[in-house]
């Protein structure tokens, strides 16, 4: 059995009548990075609530690591880490008792030196003597990671991890994040920020409206949706595409300057050889030549937009 | 049984109440001994006795109930109000732990620290009138049932509150004026004819006599019937957590 978590027909209505989640299907494979992508609202965080058991689904079944969450809820959390998306700690405790509380919760021994190493992963051990109220909000941050790692999660869930975080600590989360994967620890994160997804994940699953609408490797995701353009900056200024590319899909800039093409990786419509061909044919010469990829942000919003 | 949790739950309780020691200690000190002060010789002056003990000594029972009740509601309502109004519940609520393990530790922490209330209570009263305990055995159960029961109560009322002025109510409107007409300051045999039938309605009126009762020997209703009462507000309580926690009402939803 290769996927660690396995989620299949979750139903959620919530009492107000909202759906929330309609049939939810969806594998997480063991020691991947996978991103669930959507807009706000579109049911990200409800589906891990159901996963890590604070929220009770409608229907379907969820299973981790083979334990059902439901017959078998103490294994199934037991593996399980969470960082939810708002910084919610108990003010008054220090962060030395609040991680092993946290510990102590999820039914493991006391281990002084794992805790002692989680904090200090997490640049925490300066402040392990004060009180949570007294962190900056990046602490917080960090103190939030720390509980849910302080019981050695073979899970760990990342609600939303760098919302309003700063660069230097999106960075730590990210080598920390790494480091796990190393060890074997799965991760699952929600973002709404496309290049977290981007820079991390291995799969990237998109969700909106309470509905998968897709999972697939990010690199073919990339190949699949992705487009990439070419930018021709041109030695003279054109006033009009000439008659012999009217075959590409050219888009000239407003001051005639510069000429854009638009293609698909894996069409078989006329590269960007044979353009370059043609372009010399028509005596148009350039200055400068640049390419980029589309981001997957671009393809997200592409996804959303075919929605009904 | 995920007793590492029970316990790590148990020592933040009552590492809380170590951190506020002034309001968790200090404070009933201070308010006993003013009962003392305006209930015991002032009031007791006149009184002198009922039911052959000195008035300040026949008020320790209801007193000590008064604090216990009370202390324990407030104990038990805010500890599972407060991680479900920051947040923090959510915790509680991934953790791989059952809904009697979690009532054992909170109601348990609640429990405990209005114990040990109760027990400075009965200290501090010692300092101002003779004390005598003719039934320590039951006087220690009769403190811990109720101290369980009403923890167990103010539990349900902090799962069921949505604001602190909810959380409030329930102790404000109802458990206070309840525990003042139980008879901590009188014996319910000084009330007029109706108001003697009308009382034996108010269930703290039990828990009084009851406990009195394994003080002096002296009771207003019989000790059985104290015990019995006790024991179905128990089995109240325990019904409605049960039910809460079948149905996941107010915590998972």
């Amino acid at each position: 059995m290769s996927s660690i978590i396995s989620i299949s027909g979750v139903t959620k209505t919530y009492a107000t009548g909202f759906k929330a989640l309609k049939e939810i299907n969806l594998d997480i494979e063991r020691g991947e990075i996978f991103a669930l992508l959507g807009p706000n609202g579109a049911g990200k965080t409800t589906l891990i609530s159901i996963v890590c058991g604070i929220v009770n689904r409608s229907s379907g079944s969820v299973t981790v690591d083979g334990h059902d969450i439901g017959k078998n809820y103490r294994a199934a959390r037991s593996l399980i880490g969470l960082v939810p998306q708002e910084l919610t700690i108990d003010a008054f405790e220090t962060v030395w008792a609040t991680v092993n509380y946290s510990r102590g919760l999820f039914g493991k021994a006391p281990n002084k030196d794992f805790v002692e190493k989680v904090l200090k992963d997490l640049s925490l051990w300066d402040k392990k003597d004060a009180k949570a109220i007294t962190l900056s909000g990046g602490m917080k941050r960090r103190l939030m990671i720390a509980k849910a790692l302080s019981h050695e999660p073979r899970v760990l869930f990342l609600d939303e991890p760098t919302a309003g975080v700063d660069v230097e600590l999106r960075q730590d989360m990210w080598a920390m994040v790494r480091r796990l994967r190393e060890d074997g620890v799965t991760i699952i994160l929600t973002t709404h920020y496309i290049e977290e997804a981007e820079a991390m994940a291995d799969r990237v699953g998109v969700i909106n409206r309470g509905e998968i609408i897709l999972v697939e490797g990010k690199a073919e995701l990339m190949r699949k949706l992705g487009r990439k353009q070419m930018t021709l900056e041109l030695r003279a200024p054109l006033g009009a595409i000439p008659d012999g590319l009217s075959r590409y899909a050219l888009e000239l800039s407003a001051d005639g300057s510069e000429l854009t093409y638009t293609y698909d990786n894996q069409s078989d419509r006329p590269g960007v050889a044979s353009l370059i061909r043609d372009l010399e044919a028509a005596g148009l010469q350039f200055r400068d030549l640049d390419t980029k990829n589309s981001s997957l942000e671009e393809i997200f919003v592409s996804l959303l937009r075919q929605e009904p | 049984m995920n007793l590492r949790a029970v316990w790590a739950i148990y020592r933040v309780e009552m590492a809380r109440a170590f951190r506020t020691v002034l309001q968790s200690i200090i404070s009933p000190v201070i308010s006993t001994s003013l009962y003392f002060v305006v209930f015991g010789s002032a009031i007791g002056s006149r009184i002198t006795e009922i039911d052959g003990i000195g008035y300040g000594a026949f008020i320790v029972p209801g007193l000590m109930m008064l604090s216990l009740l009370t202390q324990s509601i407030s104990n038990a309502s805010f500890a599972i109000y407060f991680p479900k109004f920051v947040g923090s519940i959510y915790e509680l609520l991934s953790a791989p732990v059952s809904y009697l393990e979690i009532i054992i530790a909170y109601v348990g922490g609640a429990a405990t620290k209005s114990i040990m209330l109760g027990l400075i209570i009965l200290a501090t009263a010692s300092l101002f009138v003779p004390l005598r305990i003719e039934h320590p055995f039951w006087m220690i159960a009769f403190l811990v049932l109720t101290a369980v029961t009403f923890s167990l109560f103010g539990f349900i009322i902090g799962i069921w509150a949505k604001s602190f002025e909810q959380l409030q109510l329930v102790p404000l409107l109802i458990v206070t004026p309840l525990t003042f007409l139980g008879g901590s300051f009188y014996s319910i045999n000084m009330l007029p004819g109706i108001w003697k039938t009308i009382t034996l309605l108010n269930p703290v009126v039990y828990l009084i006599s009851g406990f009195r009762w394994s003080f002096y020997g002296k009771a207003d209703v019989s000790v059985g019937v104290s015990l019995g009462m006790t024991l179905v507000f128990l089995a109240v309580c325990i019904a409605i957590v049960a039910w809460i926690f079948r149905t996941g009402y107010r915590l998972r939803n």
